[in-house]
């Protein structure tokens, strides 16, 4: 990981340019909620074992995923998140019983929703990243990576200041 | 043979009459004519008052103009003030109220959030023959409303340069009720005897066409919408399960939507908005009748009532016994929308 991180929010292309930039270029700013126990020690897994996974990552470390009220991904895709991503620990391995599976009714409807309303289904995933699963929790960040730059830069709901 | 809104009226006055000569209950809530035409407002009439002028009790109506949801207005007389006496000192009080098909649902889904109390409540059930989306009438007229009278089908309005027209009453109706799918209340204390509309197909047909369109015409559909809104917040103390003492949208601690005119911001606050109405919300339209800016909130309110039928096998019903979905939990519920890496790649 390392030095493109803090640039990520500059190399945001203006809106007219928005064809002129090779997808390349342009590099997706994601948020990531991972639940303490599981996927948050998943991602540290991943870290540990110098697996590579693409730098567009901001992890916010939650309890639990069900901890993740849908108003944080609003907010997020508010404050100018291109992704989110909410990843919590299996069904049925939750720390705290069955908070996942409370969450994951929550996160059905949403996801949903969020849809309806016209928000593209790769900007917002949800997924199950045990702390075991280092490699899974890689390919997950570059399969939602590659999800979130085949739609683009988010100009929905991006509150301009 | 009396017309139907004179008969429907009446059927009502002469059961709110027996419930407060009975004894049975401190309040009525109903409809009674509004000061504008096409428009009834809630009626609250207390057993004192009956008392004094028992003529008061012809004052309630039924017509299509009822479009609010009454058991909104139920939730005051269970509000847990502070310095409330004990429950058996001071009990709640015995409300009858009429209820459409909706209004009945939401009355069940108060009473499963514990937010009133069923035992107190005299549910007067009114079979529902739809209630009339305003502005369609509106949009057929050049100029002001001044009167209207609403005879069986059809409804006679006169505007103000002195022409009158007739309009048909099913043409007018709000798309929620043509799309009913519980018209007829039901597990009421007592019923009208007065036809119900055939129910609709919750609006499958509408929402199948809509999802035809794409990503960016969606989005194009609820940004041109949602620029109409002024964050008045009618929308929200319409509806009868938007009951929180405290609502996000005026946290200032925690600042989810922001005070200015900014489009996300109104966005952000209806989709919450509904998002929270998940499982709960009966589709009774208040909310977009009460929008003094005609914002299309069926198209969303319908979506999710859908998606949470779809996605739990719910619909908010006449049913005291089942749980709101939402409240609970099942490890049978879908994986489908969870992203796994390992299929993503293969
Ligand atoms: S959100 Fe609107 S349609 Fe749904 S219950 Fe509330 S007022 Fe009725
Ligand atoms: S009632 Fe209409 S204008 Fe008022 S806040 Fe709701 S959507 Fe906006």
């Amino acid at each position: 990981m390392g030095n493109q991180v803090g640039d990520v929010a500059t190399t945001k292309p203006d809106s007219t340019a928005e064809t002129t930039i090779a997808a390349d270029d342009w590099q997706p700013s994601i948020v990531a909620f991972l639940c303490n126990w599981c996927s948050y020690a998943g991602a540290d897994l991943a870290g540990v074992s110098r697996l590579q996974y693409g730098p567009n990552v901001r992890i916010i470390r939650v309890p639990c995923s069900a901890r993740v009220d849908p108003q944080f991904i609003l907010k997020a895709l508010q404050n100018g998140a291109d992704g989110v991503l909410v990843s919590g620990c299996h069904p049925g391995d939750c720390h705290y019983i069955h908070g996942n599976l409370v969450a994951r009714r929550k996160f059905a409807v949403i996801k949903k929703f969020l849809e309806h309303i016209g928000i593209e289904s790769e900007r917002v995933q949800f997924s199950w990243v045990s702390a075991s699963e280092g490699s899974r929790f890689a390919a997950l960040m570059n399969s939602v990576i590659d999800g979130v730059k085949r739609v683009g830069p988010s100009r929905k709901l991006v509150k301009e200041l | 043979m009396e017309d139907r809104v004179e008969q429907t009226s009446q059927a009502i006055r002469n059961e709110a009459r027996r419930l407060f000569e009975a004894d049975e209950i401190d309040v009525f809530i109903g409809f009674e004519s509004g000061s504008l035409p096409l428009s009834s407002r809630p009626a609250f009439l207390t057993a004192e008052e009956i008392a004094q002028d028992p003529s008061k009790i012809d004052t309630l109506v039924w017509d299509s103009f009822c479009t609010s949801n009454l058991a909104t207005y139920l939730l005051r007389y269970y509000a847990n003030e502070p310095n409330r006496r004990k429950k058996r000192e001071k009990p709640y009080p015995r409300v009858g109220i009429a209820v459409k098909g909706c209004d009945c649902r939401s009355v069940y889904t108060l009473a499963k959030e514990r937010q009133v109390q069923r035992d107190s409540l005299r549910l007067v059930g009114v079979p529902c023959a739809g209630m009339v989306d305003v502005r369609k009438i509106q949009e057929q007229c050049a100029d002001e409303i001044v009167a209207c009278e609403e005879v069986d089908d059809s409804i006679s309005i006169t505007l103000r340069n002195g022409e009158s027209t007739k309009i048909d009453r099913e043409k007018a109706l709000r798309r929620s009720c043509l799309e009913c799918r519980f018209p007829k209340p039901e597990n009421t204390d007592s019923i009208i005897d007065t036809p119900a509309r055939k129910p609709g197909d919750g609006g499958r047909a509408t929402l199948e066409a809509f999802e035809q369109k794409s990503s960016d015409e969606k989005w194009q559909y609820f940004s041109d919408e949602l620029t109409k809104c002024i964050r008045c917040n009618a929308c929200r103390q319409a509806c009868p399960t938007c009951w929180c003492k405290e609502c996000f949208a005026e946290h200032t601690d925690l600042k989810w939507i922001g005070v200015g005119s900014d489009l996300t911001d109104a966005m952000v606050f209806q989709i919450t908005r509904i998002y929270h109405q998940a499982g709960r919300c009966v589709e009774c339209d208040a909310c977009y009748s009460a929008c003094p800016m005609g914002v299309d909130l069926r198209t969303y309110t319908n979506r999710i009532a859908q998606d949470v039928h779809e996605l739990f096998d719910y619909l908010p019903d006449f049913n005291p016994e089942t749980s709101p979905p939402l409240a609970t939990f099942s490890e049978a519920d879908s994986n489908d929308f969870i992203t796994d890496p390992e299929q993503a790649h293969e």
